[in-house]
C-alpha cells in the first residue's frame, strides 16, 4: 500500500430515513491498486460503492479522488472524473447489441457535436472511426468478438456480467468498480473473469474496487482488503494481514466450529 | 379502378396527419419507455397559444416562435418538476406522472387563453386540386410535406448523432445510462422539447382543420391504433402506421360501409389495431421486448 493514493475515503456516513448503512468509514485505495470490499451482506458495501460513483450523497465526510477532495460526487461528474463501474444486477442496456452498449461506455470520449455528426462533416468522421476501433478493442480484449452483434438481453448472464465490464472499460477509467462481478458464476468462470481483472489492471494500469463474496477469489486477486460489517470497517489491510485479524474472523470468516 | 385510386390516395394522406400525432408519442417513449399519456395536451396547448397570440394581432412567424420557445419552457420545466426526482422509478410511476401532467397542461392553457373554440387558417386552401386525374386536396398534400420534412430532420437527429444511442440507453437503463456518463436530464429536457415542437406542428394542422378547441387533445386517440400498428419506438413505424390507419379506414367507409350501415370509419383502426396486437404485438417496426427468464 505504498502507492500514491487514488481514491481516500474520509469519515464517509450514510443513512436511508435514520437506519445507518455507512457509519463513519474511511480507507485508502492506491493508484494500480485492487482492493476488495468483503463483508456480510447488508455490511454496506453496495452503499459505499454508490457512494463512490455518486448514486448516493454521503451525509458526512470526504471522497478524495486523484488528489482533489469532494464532498459528494454526483453520477455524470464521476464519470468525467474517471470512475466506470459494474452493477450487482447487470445494468446493461438490454435491447442494443454487445458492440452499442460498449460504444456507449465511449460516450464521454465523443468530440464532435451532434451537428457535425447529423452530416457527418468536421470531426465527426474520425471521431466515429476513433470510437468504433476503440470499442472492438476492448471487445477483443475480452474475448466476446463472436458475440459483438448479438442482442445483449438475449445472451447468458456469465457474458452480460463481461459485456457491462467491456462498456466499463470503454471509458478507459482510472478507477473500475465492480460490484460482484462473479456473482452466480461457476469456478470456471470465476477465474475467467479474475484474469480478466488482473489483466485490466496490468495493461491499463486501472484501479480496481471489487465487492466478492468469494474468499478464495478475493485472496487471489486483490492487494487490499478492506472488510465491513454492520456498517463499519472491521478490517483494512494486505490479504495477509486481514485473514489474520481477529475481529474479521469474528464478524465475517466465523468463528471455529 | 379511378374512385378506388383518389379514395386510396386521400386515405394516405389523412393517415399522415394522424402520423404527426403519433410521432410525438414515439420520440418520448424512445426516451423513457412509456406512454405519455400528455401529447395530446401538449398538442392543445401549442396550438391554443398559437391561435391566441394570432388573434392579438401578433404575425405569424413572430406567433410560431414564441410558441414554440414556450414550448421549450414546458420541456424544461417538465424535466425539472416531474421528471428528475423520478429517476430510477420504475416506468409505470413515470406513465402516472404523464396522465397527471396532462391535466396540469390542459388547465393552464384554459387559465392562459380561455375556453373558447378558435378558428385557425393557416392561409392554404382546402380547395381540391387535380393531381393525375384524382382530386386531392391542397391541405392534405400541404401536410403530407411536412410530415415528411419532419420525419427527415429527426431520423437526421436520432439515427445519425450519438443523441440516438442515448436515447435508448436512457429507456433501458437509466442508472447505467449515468454511470457512463450520459446526461439523462439533458436528454430527457431536448427530447420533451422536440416532442413540444411535434405537437406545435400537430397542433396547428389539425386545429386548422378542427378548430382549436379543448376536444383537439382528443386526436390523439387516433394515434393510439397507429403507435399499435406502426410499433413505439420508431417513427418510420409512425408514418406506415398513419398511412395504413389512413386507408383502410377510408376504403372500408367506402367499401364495407354500405353493407353494414356507414360510420365504421370511426372505430376500423381500433379493430384494425386489436388484429394487429394478435399478430404482431411489437408492431411493423417496433422493437421487440427481449426477457430471459
Amino acid at each position: 500500500m505504498a502507492a500514491i493514493p487514488l481514491l481516500e475515503l474520509q469519515d464517509i456516513s450514510l443513512s436511508f430515513k435514520g437506519v445507518k448503512a455507512i457509519n463513519d468509514i474511511s480507507f485508502t485505495v492506491g493508484q494500480g491498486e485492487i482492493c476488495a470490499l468483503i463483508g456480510p451482506n447488508g455490511a454496506g458495501k453496495s452503499s459505499l460503492l454508490n457512494v463512490i460513483n455518486g448514486v448516493y450523497q454521503p451525509d458526512q465526510g470526504v471522497i478524495g479522488f486523484n488528489g482533489k477532495s469532494y464532498r459528494k460526487m454526483q453520477s455524470h461528474q464521476a464519470a468525467v472524473h474517471g470512475i466506470a463501474r459494474t452493477f450487482q444486477n447487470i445494468a446493461l442496456f438490454k435491447g442494443m447489441s454487445v458492440l452499442d452498449n460498449v460504444l456507449t461506455g465511449r460516450n464521454l470520449k465523443v468530440k464532435s457535436s451532434w451537428i457535425e455528426q447529423a452530416f457527418n462533416i468536421g470531426r465527426a468522421p474520425s471521431d466515429e472511426s476513433t470510437q468504433r476501433q476503440k470499442a472492438e478493442e476492448i471487445i477483443d480484449f475480452l474475448r466476446i468478438n463472436q458475440w459483438r452483434n448479438s442482442i445483449v438481453g438475449t445472451l447468458p448472464y456469465g457474458l452480460q456480467k463481461r459485456v457491462e465490464l467491456a462498456r466499463a472499460l470503454a471509458a478507459e477509467p482510472r478507477l473500475l468498480l465492480l460490484d460482484e462481478p462473479m456473482a452466480g458464476m461457476n469456478s470456471e468462470e470465476k477465474a475467467e473473469m479474475s484474469s480478466f481483472i488482473l489483466d485490466t489492471q496490468r495493461e491499463f494500469g486501472t484501479t480496481v474496487v471489487l465487492i466478492e463474496h468469494d474468499i478464495g477469489v478475493v485472496m487471489d486477486l486483490s492487494d487490499h482488503v478492506v472488510v465491513l460489517d454492520y456498517g463499519k470497517k472491521v478490517g483494512d489491510g494486505t490479504p495477509d494481514e486481514v485473514r489474520k485479524n481477529p475481529d474479521v474472523i469474528a464478524a465475517y470468516l466465523g468463528t471455529k466450529h | 379502378m379511378d374512385f378506388f385510386l383518389e379514395v386510396l390516395t386521400g386515405g394516405l394522406l389523412a393517415g399522415l396527419m394522424y402520423s404527426l400525432v403519433a410521432i410525438g408519442f414515439v420520440l418520448i417513449y424512445k426516451a423513457s419507455g412509456v406512454f405519455n399519456f400528455a401529447q395530446g395536451s401538449m398538442v392543445l396547448f401549442a396550438a391554443l397559444t398559437f391561435v391566441s397570440l394570432l388573434e392579438r394581432g401578433v404575425p405569424f412567424w413572430v406567433s410560431f416562435a414564441i410558441t414554440l420557445l414556450a414550448m421549450i419552457v414546458l420541456a424544461w420545466a417538465i424535466e425539472r418538476i416531474v421528471l428528475r426526482p423520478l429517476v430510477n422509478r420504475p416506468p409505470i410511476t413515470l406513465f402516472m406522472a404523464t396522465l397527471g401532467l396532462s391535466y396540469i397542461i390542459e388547465g393552464l392553457a384554459q387559465a392562459l387563453w380561455g375556453a373558447q373554440v378558435h378558428g385557425l387558417d393557416l392561409g392554404i386552401s382546402d380547395e381540391p386540386l387535380e393531381v393525375g386525374g384524382m382530386l386531392l386536396s391542397q391541405f392534405d398534400l400541404f401536410a403530407a410535406a411536412t410530415a415528411g420534412a419532419l420525419v427527415l430532420v429527426l431520423s437526421l437527429l436520432f439515427n445519425k448523432t450519438r443523441i440516438g444511442i442515448s436515447l435508448r440507453a436512457v429507456a433501458d437503463d437509466q442508472l447505467a445510462a449515468l454511470a457512463v456518463g450520459i446526461k439523462l436530464q439533458r436528454i430527457w429536457m431536448v427530447v420533451w422539447a422536440v416532442a413540444g415542437f411535434v405537437g406545435l406542428v400537430a397542433g396547428l394542422l389539425w386545429g386548422a382543420r378542427l378548430g382549436v378547441q379543448f376536444s383537439l387533445s382528443l386526436v390523439v386517440l387516433k394515434a393510439l391504433p397507429v403507435l399499435i400498428i406502426g410499433g413505439f419506438t420508431s417513427i418510420g413505424g409512425a408514418i406506415a402506421g398513419g398511412l395504413i390507419i389512413g386507408a383502410s379506414e377510408k376504403l372500408a367507409e367506402v367499401y364495407l360501409g354500405p353493407m353494414i350501415g356507414g360510420g365504421i370509419e370511426n372505430w376500423f383502426p381500433y379493430v384494425l389495431a386489436l388484429l394487429f396486437l394478435l399478430v404482431r404485438p411489437a408492431g411493423i417496426f417496433g422493437e421487440r421486448a427481449i426477457e430471459r427468464v
